[in-house]
């Protein structure tokens, strides 16, 4: 289990040498979507460049242009879309809960942030734009200026390892 | 009347506060021993991750989780206690200005149009569990429910000849990574279809259970080793309460409400 430091946009290098278990911290640009951004990206494609970007599933309460609670969302919702979003050239999705492995294989990870902990994320972000406002606050489109963001876990690594379906499936084993 | 009006629609907003920015202290002393007790490193720092989290909303009076939920309330009405006016229309004043001052997240949207209600109120919202007790007293607790748990919920209609603990754990093991482990777990049991699932939220409100029953399937939910937010660890779920109603003789309706470790809520005495 390591630590990494990043910064994003994050590059082919910064993301095969994350390993399942490792802790990240992210700095640098970083982007929300949730149900209706990705739904509207789909028909109309998506309004910033997402090449080397960290897209995370969180439907933030922001005030006055200030992050005041920013946890994650549950990730599975988003799983029809991870491929095209990946094709996007994101790097990394930020959330909570995990999505199916396999269309990260030697493109991207999964990393996960403590759920419920949106106090804590808020003190991590920046407003740098909103972009699609007319989604309303939670599902609009939020650009941030990440500063060590975390700790997230890598749960589903680049090369095929998952830590959400081992312990499901060792779970399953002790019903 | 005005006067109680207003009474209900303050304490409203004071019970919601309270909930959205901290725990009640049994929740955090839960978390707490669950930590000592952890033998998993990653799920010992998502738990402590979990209680510094509830310290910086606590500190910046913030919603320590930005799914500030819908808006549920349980109320023990007097039954000598005469209220002009909707008490319903009271407590939806208060959601509608806490929603400004918290400030709240609005979440309360049209299910089919998904338009957004702006403000957390609108028909059905706030969802209010109305008990009547003796005397002329009056509380309202707040209990708002965020969707990554509640999505997870659900009511099995099982064959009597089925046994509703296997069942139950089988649904934790499968779902408890997107609710935000480690859980509390109300269980209804018996009932009709909805009988059952109005037994497990009551069962959320009574929480946590300390019959054998509870006891033994608490264990056996964490002998699983899903962990905290489902990484793995020892800590998947920090209570489990079952509420019982008689069922038909051809029946065996089970519910379980999944909640989120932030088990929030907050009473306040109007009365």
């Amino acid at each position: 289990m390591t630590t990494y430091r990043l910064e994003t946009p994050l590059s082919c290098e910064d993301v095969e040498k994350l390993v399942a278990g490792d802790v990240v911290f992210l700095s640098g640009p970083l982007f929300t979507a949730r149900d209706k951004a990705h739904a509207l990206m789909r028909r109309a494609g998506c309004p910033v460049s997402l090449e080397g970007a960290a897209l995370y599933h969180c439907g933030p309460i922001i005030q006055d242009n200030r992050v005041l609670s920013a946890g994650p969302t549950t990730s599975g919702r988003m799983a029809r879309y991870t491929e095209e979003i990946l094709k996007n050239g994101v790097r990394a999705i930020i959330g909570k809960g995990g999505l199916p492995g396999e269309p990260f294989r030697n493109k991207a990870v999964y990393l996960a942030y403590p759920g419920g902990c949106g106090a804590a994320a808020a003190r991590q972000l920046v407003v740098l734009a909103v972009h699609l406002p007319e989604l309303g606050m939670a599902e609009s489109l939020w650009a941030f200026e990440a500063r060590n963001f975390g700790p997230m876990i890598v749960a589903v690594d680049a090369h095929g390892k998952d830590l959400y379906q081992e312990v499901r499936r060792s779970a399953g084993t002790r019903i | 009347m005005s006067e109680l009006r207003d009474r209900v629609v303050q304490a409203t907003v004071r019970a919601l506060e309270r909930a959205e920015t901290s725990l009640p202290d049994w929740v955090l002393k839960e978390i707490q021993e669950a930590s000592d007790r952890e033998s998993n490193a990653l799920a010992r720092q998502h738990l402590q991750f979990m209680l510094d989290n509830v310290r910086i909303a606590g500190q910046s009076r913030l919603p320590l989780c930005q799914d500030t939920g819908l808006p549920i309330f349980h109320v023990r009405m007097g039954r000598d206690l005469r209220l002009d006016g909707s008490i319903y229309e009271a407590i939806a004043e208060g959601v509608r200005i806490a929603t400004k001052k918290i400030p709240l997240r609005p979440n309360a949207v049209h299910p089919l149009t998904r338009k957004n209600s702006g403000d957390n109120t609108g028909p059905g919202m706030p969802d209010i569990i109305l008990d009547y007790v003796d005397g002329r007293g009056l509380s309202i607790t707040a209990f708002p429910k965020g969707a990554g748990s509640e999505n997870m919920s659900l009511v099995g209609m099982l064959n009597p000849a089925d046994d509703p603990f296997d069942f139950i754990v089988r649904m934790v093991a499968e779902r408890a990574a997107n609710a935000c482990p480690p859980l509390f777990l109300g269980i209804g049991l018996g009932g009709s279809f909805d009988l059952a699932a109005r037994l497990a939220k009551r069962a959320l409100l009574n929480m946590p259970g300390t019959s054998q029953e509870e006891t033994q399937l608490l264990k056996r939910i964490n002998s699983l080793g899903i962990g905290p937010m489902g990484l793995g660890g020892d800590t998947t779920a920090l209570g489990v309460k079952i509420e019982t109603a008689l069922c038909h003789t051809a029946s065996l309706p089970v519910a379980i409400n999944f909640q989120c470790w932030a088990s929030r809520s907050a009473t306040e005495m109007v009365l």
